[in-house]
């Protein structure tokens, strides 16, 4: 039977601005970061209090099952703010809103009260956008 | 929400914490953190401790011996770590190292150094391979 999630997959445009995304601003942590030949990389961080979960930053790119079309497709669709990627939660969402405004993340929605808590949306460097949650207790 | 109407006091608690962040491995004086943030030392270590839980000095271990894993994991001598982020020996980074990562930094380094050069050596070890199958890292 399934017992865990260990790996989520998130599509990215660049990985070296990714991962000062997830690392220098989120505050991930870098699970696996592997040069895999002819500039290839393959780079998973984890969240703070997870960590066994393996956040795969994906570059899109030519290659394997990514022919040229496809890859020109996920990059406008990236790019759109189409793929709503995960949903975050914190302790205190006031204050780590407070922190990640000061870190120059974006925000496309500021902390409001929702029916299971309070909730803001960020979008990474890449165009993917994050729910970020303070649920009730 | 009435902490909405606090929000002065969340940036000014934030500042604190984004100034352990960064200055974590200098000799911090707490009570100095409290005078900048304008509060009192109670006052801060209560407010600091309701958004993070835990007090402004156990963050501020928190963040010295996350740090140290990565220069474990680099390969740095135990000596190096403890003066670089800010422990007074060895001696008592390694017990507090140990208690709260659950083994020593040696240990923590030899693991940490046999998981790198194995990936080094052969990174598809990393790699699920419906994953590496995507890439075309293999067929």
């Amino acid at each position: 039977m399934i017992t865990k999630l260990t790996h989520l997959c998130i599509y990215v445009l660049n990985q070296d601005s990714a991962y000062d995304f997830y690392v220098n601003k989120l505050g991930f942590s870098v699970h696996t970061d592997a040069p895999m030949g002819e500039g290839a990389r393959w780079l998973t961080v984890t969240p703070p209090e997870q960590p066994e979960l393996e956040i795969t930053l994906f570059l899109v790119a030519e290659g394997g099952m990514f022919d040229k079309e496809t890859v020109a497709s996920m990059i406008s669709l990236i790019k759109k703010g189409t793929f709503g990627a995960a949903v975050f939660t914190c302790t205190d969402l006031m204050a780590t809103y407070q922190e990640l405004l000061t870190k120059g993340v974006v925000f496309k929605k500021e902390p409001t009260k929702e029916f299971y808590g309070y909730e803001a949306l960020f979008i990474d460097n890449s165009g993917n956008w994050f729910s970020l949650a303070q649920l009730n207790s | 929400m009435e902490q909405y109407e606090k929000l002065y006091l969340y940036k000014r608690i934030v500042q604190s914490k984004l100034f352990i962040d960064k200055n974590f491995a200098d000799n911090i004086d707490l009570d100095n953190i409290a005078d900048q943030a304008c509060f009192s030392k109670f006052h801060f270590i209560r407010l600091f401790k309701s958004i993070y839980g835990r007090s402004p000095h156990n963050y501020l271990v928190s963040v010295r011996i996350e740090q140290a894993k990565k220069f474990l994991i680099e390969g740095d001598s135990i000596l190096d770590v403890s003066l670089r982020i800010g422990f007074d020996s060895p001696t008592s980074f390694t017990a507090t190292f140990k208690k709260m990562v659950g083994k020593t930094p040696s240990a923590y380094r030899s693991q940490a150094m046999v998981k790198r050069l194995a990936i080094s050596a052969n990174p598809l070890l990393a790699v699920p391979n419906c994953f590496a199958q995507t890439h075309g890292w293999i067929k």
